[in-house]
C-alpha cells in the first residue's frame, strides 16, 4: 500500500493490548496527519505510554492495527528497524548511554544503524547539540549533566535519525520544575518546524500551547478528544472533567 | 661468573641456602622457560575464558529456550566439576579419541597436551566468566536497552556497542578475582606433565634435594605473577571508568 501525506501518517485503529489478564488498551483510535503535533492526557495507568510504545513496536498489540506511512507495524513480515528508524522516541528517564559522551550519544545510532560516513554525522550530531541549547557540552558524559540536560541530548538523539515521526514518553515527568521548561522549549521549536509529534504529557499548560489535538484517555479508551480550546474549555465527559479540575 | 651467581653461590657455601636457578645456568634456562609457559597458558587461558563468558552470556539472552538451557548445562558441569578432572577428561578421555594417522603410520594426538590444558582452562573460566557477565549483564537497565532498539539497533549491536561495555565495568570486580584464580589453577597442567612453572620447580628439586628453597622460589613467583595481573586490571578499571557511573 502507497502512503501519500494526505493520509495519516500513522493511523491507530481498534487497538486492543493486554498485559496477561490485564487489558490496557480496549479498542483506541487515532489519526494523525503529517506534521501535526498531539497529546495523550489522562490519569496514571489509563494505558498512555503503553500507546506510544505500540507505535514503535516496543510492545505488541493483541488486536486493531497500527500503520505507520502505510505499513502496518505490528506485522510479522515488517522490519522493525525500518519502523524505528522512521519513528524516534524520547523517554521519561532519558535513558542515554552512559559509556558515551554526549556527543558520542547522539552519533551512535547514525553511524552504527544508518552506517554514514563519521565526518557527516558529527557536522550534523554538533549542529543538532546546538540546537538543543548544550553548546559546550558534547564530551560530557550524561552522569556529569542535569536532567533536564540529559533530556535534551535524548531528543538530539532521536533527530539524528531524521525521524518523521517523534514520540515523548512523559519527558519532563522525571525533571525539576525549573529545568521542565527547557526541555519543552526544545519540543516547541520542533513542532513549529513541522515535526510529527505525538506526545504523553502531565503539562496542561503546554498541552493547550503547542498541540493540535488533544485526546484525553482513562481507563483503556478514549473518553474525549479535540482541538485544545475546545477541549479545555468545553469539555463535556464527566471524567475529562474530573481530570482537569484535579490537574488545572 | 657475574655477581649475581657469586651471590647465589655464597648463600649456598656460607648459609647452606642452595637456590640452584641462581648459579646454575642450566636449572635457571629450565625454570625460565616453565616461567613462560605459564605466562602463555595464563594469556592464552584468560584471553579463551574472556570469549567464552562473553559469547556464553550473550547465548544465554537467546530468546530459544535450547540455547539457554545449553549454555545452562555447560556453565553447570563446569563449575559443579572439579578442574583436575576436567582436565583429565579431556586429556585422557577426548584426547586418545581425537588422533591422526601420522607419515610413520603411528597415532599422533591431534591436540598436545599445552593444548587440551588451554582448552580446559578456558572452559573452566569460561564458565565461571559467562555467570559473572550474566549479571553484569542483568545490572544494565532494561530501559537503556529498550533506548537501543527504539533507536533501531539490532539485537547484536545493543549487545556489543551498550550491554557488553556497561556490564564488563559492573562485572569487573569479580571477573578480577576469577582471572586471578584461572592463573593460580594453571598450575594443574603439571597433571599433564606441561612443562609449567610447577612442573619444572619439581624437576629441579628432584634432581638438587632443595624442595624449602624451590617451594619459595615458587610461592614467591606466583606472588609476583598475580601481581602483574592485578595490576594490570586496575589499570583496565580505571581507564574504563565514566564520570558520573557506578559511584
Amino acid at each position: 500500500m502507497s502512503w501519500s501525506e494526505d493520509k495519516p501518517i500513522v493511523s491507530i485503529k481498534d487497538v486492543k493490548k493486554s498485559f496477561g489478564s490485564l487489558e490496557v488498551l480496549k479498542g483506541v483510535s487515532i489519526d494523525i496527519m503529517k506534521g501535526e503535533v498531539i497529546c495523550i492526557i489522562g490519569p496514571s495507568g489509563s494505558g498512555k505510554s503503553t500507546l506510544i510504545r505500540c507505535i514503535n513496536a516496543l510492545n505488541d498489540i493483541q488486536g486493531g492495527s497500527i500503520t505507520v506511512e502505510g505499513r502496518e507495524v505490528h506485522d510479522e513480515e515488517l522490519d522493525k528497524l525500518e519502523l524505528r528508524k522512521k519513528v524516534g522516541m524520547v523517554f521519561q528517564q532519558y535513558n542515554l548511554f552512559p559509556h558515551k559522551t554526549a556527543l558520542q550519544n547522539v552519533m551512535m545510532a547514525p553511524l552504527k544503524v544508518l552506517k554514514e560516513p563519521k565526518a557527516d554525522v558529527e557536522k550534523r550530531a554538533r549542529a543538532l547539540i546546538k540546537k538543543v541549547r548544550l553548546e559546550g557540552k558534547e564530551n560530557s558524559y550524561p552522569g556529569e549533566l542535569s536532567g533536564g540536560q540529559q533530556q535534551r541530548v535524548a531528543i538530539a538523539r532521536s533527530l539524528a535519525m531524521r525521524p518523521d515521526v517523534m514520540l515523548f514518553d512523559e519527558v519532563t515527568a522525571a525533571l525539576d520544575p525549573e529545568t521542565v521548561k527547557e526541555v519543552l522549549v526544545t519540543i516547541k521549536d520542533l513542532a513549529a518546524e513541522g515535526m510529527t509529534c505525538i506526545l504523553v504529557t502531565h503539562e496542561m499548560g503546554f498541552a493547550r500551547e503547542v498541540a493540535d489535538h488533544i485526546y484525553f484517555t482513562d481507563k483503556g479508551v478514549i473518553v474525549e478528544h479535540g482541538a485544545p480550546e475546545e477541549f479545555f474549555d468545553k469539555a463535556s465527559d464527566p471524567r475529562t472533567k474530573e481530570f482537569l479540575s484535579q490537574v488545572l | 661468573m657475574t655477581s649475581v651467581e657469586a651471590f647465589f653461590e655464597m648463600l649456598y657455601d656460607v648459609h647452606g641456602i642452595n637456590v640452584t636457578i641462581g648459579y646454575d645456568s642450566w636449572d635457571r634456562g629450565q625454570f625460565l622457560d616453565g616461567l613462560w609457559l605459564t605466562v602463555q597458558l595464563s594469556v592464552l587461558s584468560i584471553f579463551f575464558s574472556l570469549l567464552v563468558g562473553a559469547i556464553g552470556a550473550w547465548a544465554q539472552g537467546s530468546p530459544l529456550r535450547i540455547i539457554r538451557a545449553l549454555v545452562g548445562g555447560f556453565v553447570t558441569f563446569f563449575r559443579n566439576t572439579p578442574p583436575l578432572v576436567q582436565l583429565y577428561f579431556f586429556f585422557f578421555a577426548l584426547g586418545t579419541v581425537l588422533r591422526i594417522e601420522s607419515d610413520t603410520g603411528l597415532a599422533q594426538p591431534l591436540v598436545s597436551n599445552f593444548g587440551w590444558a588451554v582448552i580446559s582452562f578456558s572452559l573452566f573460566a569460561g564458565a565461571m566468566n559467562t555467570e559473572i557477565f550474566r549479571s553484569g549483564i542483568e545490572a544494565v537497565p532494561n530501559s537503556t536497552i529498550e533506548a537501543s532498539y527504539a533507536m533501531g539497533f539490532t539485537r547484536l549491536q545493543t549487545y556489543i556497542y551498550i550491554v557488553l561495555p556497561l556490564a564488563i565495568r559492573i562485572s569487573l570486580p569479580s571477573l578480577g578475582t576469577n582471572l586471578v584464580n584461572l592463573v593460580k589453577t594453571t598450575t594443574l597442567a603439571y597433571a599433564l606433565a606441561v612443562p609449567e612453572l610447577l612442573y619444572v620447580s619439581a624437576q629441579i628439586w628432584s634432581d638438587q634435594l632443595n624442595v624449602r628453597e624451590m617451594m619459595n622460589v615458587l610461592l614467591l613467583s606466583y606472588v609476583g605473577l598475580v601481581a602483574i595481573l592485578v595490576w594490570i586490571l586496575h589499570r583496565w578499571e580505571k581507564a574504563l571508568r565514566i564520570p558520573g557511573f557506578g559511584g
